[in-house]
C-alpha cells in the first residue's frame, strides 16, 4: 500500500516503541505534526523553546535509557537544537531529533527558514542525514534509532524535506538494519581481559576509576558486586557517580579538579588503575604527565577512539561495560588490599569535602537536607558551582537517578532535564540544582511543567552571581570581576572589585513572584532552619512544580580545586 | 610528538552527499593537518575510495585511523605505512614567457624525467607529471630553479593501490 512520507514516520515511531516526543512545530514540520494528530498513543510535549525541548527529550532519554525523540522545523527550529545536540553528544545520550527542511527543489535557493542542519551539526552527532529519496525513509529512521541507541549511544539527525514529507510511497518500515560501516562491538577479548586481571590481582594498590560508561551500561550492580569481591576501593568520574552506592564503604568519592582529596590522592598513588567506561578528559587527569605516575593502566570502553588518546594505557579493552565486568566477575577473586583501602579510608575521614569552616546557610546544608528528604528522587543539576555541589554532597544509594551535562556544561540544562525526567516518572517529584543564572536560561519552561502537572522542585542557589567563574576570578585573576555580578546595571562602574557583592539593586526576576505568575509554588529561603519545611512543603506539590530561591552567600566556594594544569594532587582544599 | 612523518591511508566510504565534508570536517574539527585528499567512485558505485596523506606523529595517526573507522560513513580504512604500494599523481605545469632554449630546456627535462610534453605553442609548453608525490615535488624543484616565476601548477593529490607484488612502486 502506498501511504505519505508523514504516515510511515509515524508507523516508525510506533514500531520503535516511542511514545513520547518532543516537538516544536513550524512551516516544515506541519505536515509531521499533522500525521501526529490522530496518533492517540503517543504523547507530543510541547515546550517553549527548542533549547529547552531537546534538554528536555535528553533528561527523558538518560532516566528511561530508551532513545529521547525530537521534531522540529527547518531553519531556527533546527538551529536552536544545537547546543543540545551537542551536549547529547558528549554525554554519549541516545536521541534522534528530526528536522523538517524545505522541499528538495528549494534546497541550496536560501528559501526562507532553509538552513544546512546537516552541515551544521555534522561534528557534533553521531550521524546526520537528509533523507533525499523517499524510499529511503522507512531504512534512514530504522538505521538512526540504531545507530542512536547501540556502540556508544549518541544524538543522530534525521532531516526531511517537505515534499518527501508529503509523497506517497511505500508503507513498509524495515525490520532489520545493516550498515556496513557500523558494526558496534558487542563482545570482549577474552585474552586481554585474563591479561587485565592478572595485572590486577597482583596489585597492591588497585584502583578502579568508573565513567558515565558504566551508567549507560546499566553496570553498577555487577561492578559493586565486582568490587566487593576483590576488595579493591571504586573512585568515579561526576558522570560516573551512582554507579556504586555512595555509603559502601568501597565507595571513594569523585575524582578531578573538584574531586575529594582521597579520590585524587588514590589514583595518583595506585599501582593499577582500571578504568572503564571513561574518556580521560582534561577535568580528571589534572597534568597529564602526573597523572597517576606509577600505576599500569587498563582501559575498558566501547569506543576505541577514547582508548590512548589523552592518556596512553597498558591494557586496552574495546567492549561494552557491562559484557566486561561480567567477563572479569568469572575471573575475580579477593585482592590483599586491605591495608591500601585502610589507607583511602583514612584519607577520607580526614579530608571530607565539607562547607563547614563558613557561616550560615550553605549549599551543604541544603544538598544534605535533600538527601533526607528525597533519598531516591532523581536530581538533575545545571552547571557550575551548583552543579560541582551536587556531585559532591548528594548521595546516591543505588536508586536515585543523577542527571548533569558532564562534558559540555551546558548552562540552562537543568530545569528541561528535570521536565523531561518527570515525564518519564509519572508522579515522581524530581529535583533541579541550578544556579541562578542557569536557571534564567530556560526559566520559560516553568510554563510547560505547570501545565503537564509536574511536581519538579527548582532549587535555584542564588548568589547573585555567575559563580564559578567569579570564583576563578577571586582565586585567579585578581579579584577583577569581569562580567559575572548578574545585579550590574548602569550605575555600577564597570571595573568592580568589590569582593562580596554590594548593595546595588534588588535581585531581579524575584523567583517567588515569577513562581507565582506560572501558577507554581514559590518558596525563598534564607536560614538554615528554613530548608527542611521548605522542602516539605514542595514534596506535597505533587502536580505542580515549585521554586525554591536559596539565598546564599556570594562568598561560597567550592573546594578542593586542582587548579587548571596542575597535577592531581596539588588540590587546594580550602 | 614522536615519530613525525608523512603517512598514507586509503579509505572505502558510502558514496552519498555530504560524506566528503564529513570526512574533511572530521580532520579540521580536531587539527590534524591533511596534506592532501583525493577521492573517486569504485567498481562498486555505492561506494568512493579516498585517499589521504597526511604528515603527523605516532599518536594523532593512530587517533585519525580511529576516528575514521568510528564515523559510520566509513567502511574500511586501510593503513598503507608497512604496505607496498602504486601510488601516482597528476601534475600539470605549464611553462609561461619561454624562449627557444627554454622550450629545448623543457623538452630535455620531459625525455629524462619521463614525463610528456601535453601541448605547447610558440612561447608556453605544458608538461604533464604522473609520479609518486615525493618525484613530483623533486621535479616541481627542478623546474622552479629553471624557470622560475614562469611556471604555473596545478596537481590532483596522489591515489594509491596496494601492489600485486611485494614491490614498492
Amino acid at each position: 500500500m502506498e501511504i505519505k512520507g508523514t504516515e510511515l514516520f509515524v508507523k516508525a515511531l510506533r514500531e520503535e516503541g516511542v511514545d513520547t516526543i518532543f516537538g516544536y512545530p513550524g512551516g516544515m514540520a506541519i505536515d509531521l505534526f499533522d500525521a501526529l494528530y490522530d496518533a492517540g498513543d503517543m504523547d507530543v510535549i510541547l515546550p517553549r523553546h527548542e533549547q529547552a525541548l531537546i534538554h528536555a527529550a535528553d533528561g527523558y532519554a538518560r532516566t528511561t535509557g530508551k532513545v529521547g525523540v525530537c521534531l522540529v522545523t527547518s531553519g531556527p527550529g533546527a538551529t536552536n537544537l544545537v547546543t543540545g545536540i551537542a551536549t547529547a553528544n558528549f554525554d554519549s545520550i541516545p536521541l534522534v531529533c528530526f528536522t523538517g527542511q524545505v522541499a528538495r527543489d528549494l534546497i541550496g535557493n536560501d528559501a526562507f527558514q532553509e538552513v544546512d542542519i546537516v552541515g551544521i551539526t555534522r561534528n557534533i552527532c553521531k550521524y546526520a542525514i537528509t533523507v533525499r529519496d523517499r524510499k529511503d525513509l522507512g531504512k534512514i529512521i530504522k538505521q538512526a534509532f540504531f545507530i542512536a541507541r547501540t556502540g556508544k549511544p549518541g544524538p543522530v539527525v534525521v532531516d526531511i524535506p517537505k515534499d518527501i514529507q508529503n509523497q506517497l510511497g511505500s508503507d513498509e518500515y524495515p525490520s532489520d538494519v545493516n550498515i556496513r560501516g557500523y558494526k558496534p562491538s558487542t563482545s570482549v577479548h577474552v585474552g586481554q581481559l585474563k591479561r587485565a586481571m592478572t595485572m590486577l590481582k597482583a596489585a597492591e594498590k588497585p584502583v578502579f576509576l568508573i565513567g558515565g560508561g558504566v551508567k549507560i551500561a546499566n553496570a553498577g550492580k555487577e561492578l559493586t558486586k565486582l568490587a566487593e569481591k576483590m576488595n579493591i576501593p571504586v573512585v568515579t568520574t561526576i558522570m560516573g557517580k551512582g554507579s556504586m552506592p555512595t555509603d559502601n564503604p568501597l565507595y571513594v568519592g569523585n575524582i578531578g579538579m573538584y574531586g575529594n582529596y582521597a579520590s585524587n590522592m588514590a589514583v595518583s598513588g595506585s599501582d593499577v588503575l582500571f578504568a572503564i567506561g571513561v574518556r580521560f578528559s582534561d577535568r580528571i587527569t589534572g597534568k597529564i604527565e602526573e597523572f597517576a605516575p606509577n600505576a599500569k593502566i587498563i582501559h575498558v570502553d566501547i569506543d576505541s577512539a577514547s582508548i590512548s588518546r589523552n592518556i596512553v594505557v597498558d591494557v586496552p579493552i574495546v567492549a561494552d561495560a557491562k559484557v566486561a565486568i561480567e567477563e572479569m566477575l568469572k575471573h575475580a577473586t579477593a585482592c590483599k588490599t586491605q591495608e591500601w583501602v585502610t589507607l583511602i579510608q583514612q584519607w577520607k575521614e580526614e579530608k571530607p569535602i565539607t562547607m563547614a569552616h563558613y557561616d550560615g546557610m550553605t549549599p551543604e546544608h541544603i544538598l544534605k537536607s535533600i538527601n533526607d528528604i528525597f533519598p531516591e528522587a532523581t536530581v538533575t543539576t545545571d552547571v557550575g558551582q551548583n552543579q560541582l555541589w551536587a556531585t559532591q554532597f548528594i548521595e546516591m544509594n543505588g536508586k536515585r537517578k543523577f542527571h548533569t551535562s558532564g562534558g559540555l556544561g551546558t548552562m540552562g540544562y537543568g530545569i528541561p532535564a528535570a521536565i523531561g525526567a518527570a515525564l518519564a516518572e509519572p508522579g515522581q517529584p524530581v529535583i533541579c540544582i541550578t544556579g541562578d543564572g542557569g536557571a534564567q536560561m530556560n526559566i520559560q519552561e516553568m510554563a510547560t511543567a505547570t501545565y503537564l502537572e509536574l511536581p519538579v522542585i527548582i532549587c535555584i542557589l542564588n548568589n547573585t552571581y555567575l559563580g564559578n567563574v567569579k570564583q576563578w576570578q577571586k582565586m585567579f585573576y585578581n579579584k577583577r570581576y569581569s562580567a559575572t555580578c548578574l545585579k550590574y546595571g548602569r550605575s555600577c562602574t564597570r571595573r568592580c572589585q568589590v569582593d562580596g557583592g554590594c548593595d546595588g539593586r534588588q535581585y531581579l526576576p524575584d523567583f517567588v513572584k515569577l513562581a507565582e505568575s506560572y501558577e507554581a509554588d514559590g518558596i525563598r529561603v534564607t536560614s538554615q532552619e528554613e530548608i527542611a519545611p521548605a522542602l516539605e512543603r514542595a514534596k506535597l506539590n505533587t502536580n505542580r512544580p515549585t521554586i525554591i530561591e536559596f539565598m546564599i552567600d556570594k562568598d561560597f566556594d567550592v573546594y578542593p580545586i586542582v587548579p587548571g594544569g596542575k597535577p592531581l594532587t596539588d588540590m587546594i582544599i580550602d | 610528538m614522536e615519530n613525525v612523518k608523512k603517512r598514507w591511508i586509503s579509505i572505502y566510504v558510502e558514496n552519498e552527499i555530504g560524506v566528503l565534508a564529513r570526512i574533511s570536517g572530521l580532520f579540521s574539527g580536531k587539527s590534524y593537518n591533511i596534506d592532501s585528499l583525493s577521492v573517486g567512485e569504485t567498481e562498486d558505485k555505492t561506494m568512493s575510495r579516498m585517499t589521504i596523506g597526511v604528515t603527523s606523529d605516532d599518536k594523532t595517526f593512530e587517533q585519525i585511523k580511529k576516528q575514521l573507522n568510528r564515523s559510520v560513513e566509513v567502511i574500511k580504512v586501510i593503513d598503507f605505512t608497512d604496505t607496498p604500494i602504486h601510488m601516482k599523481e597528476l601534475m600539470f605545469i605549464k611553462i609561461n614567457n619561454c624562449t627557444e632554449n627554454d622550450k629545448s630546456e623543457a623538452f630535455r627535462i620531459a625525455q629524462v624525467y619521463g614525463i610528456t610534453v601535453e601541448d605547447y605553442n610558440k612561447n608556453t609548453v605544458l608538461l604533464q607529471c604522473t609520479q609518486s608525490e615525493d618525484k613530483n615535488n623533486s621535479l616541481l624543484k627542478l623546474l622552479g630553479d629553471c624557470f622560475g616565476y614562469r611556471i604555473e601548477v596545478v596537481r590532483g593529490g596522489a591515489v594509491a593501490i596496494e601492489s600485486v607484488s611485494y614491490s614498492d612502486r
